[in-house]
């Protein structure tokens, strides 16, 4: 690999592991298109220069491999299994994550399923350097002082455990969490505690283990600010009945200000912290400037539609495109927001996603356009699925046809 | 997913117990088990008898041989399983922890081997 191909991988094989493991539900799979993928850029990027977003452009070519190599495996075993999985990838409607509420993010998923309590912490350690930092199976060997193979059979047996035993690629529920944090913050401080007793030996490689432990304590730190800021409002989200809230409508005085405070001090430190901002902090800092707002005409909306615009760069989805049209209307106003919102659902990812019909509605409604708000709406209707989000926007439809 | 869930305890520990504790933990097995067939994720489940009564088959050369006792003599023995369906080992682990022997003994968690 080059220099620049190196670097590349070090910051994003983890991410964009991550992604493609939930996108084609196998971890061996995701590795294999993983490296694939870094094949396909070590030959294009070297004649056509690098894209601009290298995580899309990996995660993109790594979900094709993935499906070649499930078709010439069924050419071969004529396992109806591999074509099911291949029909399935391929079929795959909006491969992003949904709702920006939820921290269900790809890379946190993979940590905690490394850092499972089912797993040995030996195999814990091995397979977050492995899979999170993007660390060759050498260099987790040698950072170990263990032998290549030793290594090796841990991560095949702990992956092979991952997949037998039915361990979940999800984040925990709120009422394990906790409990699970605290695994993973175990499994972290074994890693810097490995590197740190032999940080005077003239083994770098020793010293990138205390540098991985602190990146990855910081991501968690990161990921708890998000998580503070987004549970401060969990009461106000809901009412008794179960219907949802929206921000505008919500009481703040039912947001956790202890919660909110403690958020807020995590996500100062995120940001003043050097290197570039993860997409975790960037996500905290805007919950946190609606933490920040007394009321919802006090929001600063400007601010919320820069930091989608570095969110955008860092961590490009549809998903993130939406929410930054949404906050676009707030500052430019409505007419602005459904152009981009109109291109957006030209592009066809977003199809089954009911918030993009249900924010054009709202475009629409606004500009004063009643009929297309309302076939936009219907729309939404019809494409969600969860009760309470079905409840939601048949009251908005009420309220625009009547 | 079908997993088996084998209940290990200490035999010796379990028959000392005096009766209306044993009749509260027969009556506590009822109502897990009423609650695991409610929810769907009941497949099969039955209590053992004691280990002594097990037998333990081999073929070696060509010859059975069959002899007393279990497999292997340890400090818990097997005495009753589940076999439960479950979405994943999270929610496999969930439904082992509410058996009411992983109070006393230990649950292990085994997945079926699919045949695919």
């Amino acid at each position: 690999m080059s220099q620049d191909l190196d670097q590349v991988y070090r910051l994003e094989a983890g991410r964009v592991l991550a992604t493609l493991i939930r996108l084609v539900g196998d971890f061996d799979l995701a590795e294999e298109a993983l490296q694939d993928a870094f094949a396909s850029a070590a030959e294009q990027w070297a004649r056509w220069g690098p894209p601009v977003n290298a995580a899309a452009w990996l995660v993109g070519v790594g979900r094709r491999k993935a499906i070649d190599r499930l078709r010439r495996r069924n050419l071969i075993s004529r396992k109806q299994l591999d074509l099911e999985m291949a029909v399935a990838i391929e079929t795959q409607i909006a491969p992003w994550p949904d709702g920006d509420d939820t921290f269900g993010d790809d890379m946190l998923r993979l940590i905690f399923t490394c850092c499972h309590p089912a797993l040995g912490v030996d195999a814990q350690v091995a397979l977050i350097l492995n899979t999170v930092c993007g660390l060759s199976v050498e260099a987790v060997a040698r950072a170990f002082l263990a032998h290549k193979e030793t290594i090796a059979q841990r991560l095949v047996r702990a992956k092979r455990k991952i997949r037998l035993a039915g361990i979940p690629y999800e984040t925990p529920g709120p009422e394990r969490i906790e409990a699970r944090v605290e695994g993973v913050l175990a499994a972290i401080y074994l890693v810097f505690n490995e590197g740190y007793a032999a940080s005077s030996g003239p083994d770098l490689m020793r010293g990138d283990l205390c540098r991985e432990a602190i990146r990855l304590a910081r991501l968690m730190i990161e990921l708890l600010a998000l998580m503070l800021l987004h549970d401060s409002r969990r009461l106000a989200r809901a009412s008794a009945e179960g219907d949802i809230i929206l921000l505008e409508d919500q009481d703040r005085g039912l947001w956790d200000q202890g919660e909110i405070g403690e958020g807020l001090a995590l996500v100062d430190r995120a940001l003043r912290a050097p290197g570039y901002p993860s997409p975790y902090a960037v996500q905290a800092a805007i919950a946190a400037l609606h933490a920040r707002a007394g009321h919802y005409s006090e929001t600063d909306w400007r601010q919320i539609a820069g930091l989608y615009e570095v969110l955008a760069r860092l961590l490009p989805s549809p998903v993130v495109e939406l929410n930054r049209a949404i906050a676009i209307s707030m500052v430019d106003g409505p007419a602005r927001a459904l152009a981009l919102l109109d291109a957006l659902a030209a592009r066809g990812e977003l199809d089954l996603y009911h918030p993009l019909p249900a924010a054009r509605a709202e475009m629409l409604s606004r500009l004063g356009r009643r009929d297309e708000a309302i076939e936009a709406a219907r729309a939404a209707l019809a494409a969600a699925k969860l009760e309470p989000e079905r409840r939601l926007l048949a009251r908005r439809l009420a309220i625009l046809s009547g | 997913m079908q997993y088996l869930l084998l209940i290990y305890s200490n035999e010796a520990e379990f028959s000392a117990l005096p009766e209306p504790e044993l009749t509260a933990i027969m009556g506590d097995y009822g109502a897990f088990t009423q609650s695991i067939i409610a929810s769907g994720a009941f497949k099969a489940g039955d209590r053992l008898e004691w280990a002594s009564t097990a037998t333990t088959v081999r073929i070696r050369d060509g010859k059975t041989s069959i002899t007393d006792g279990p497999f292997a003599e340890t400090r818990e023995q097997l005495g009753g399983y589940y076999m439960i369906e479950a979405k994943d080992l999270d929610e496999a682990t969930a439904i082992a922890a509410r058996v009411p022997g992983a109070k006393y003994g230990s649950v292990e968690v085994r997945p079926v081997f699919a045949m695919s």
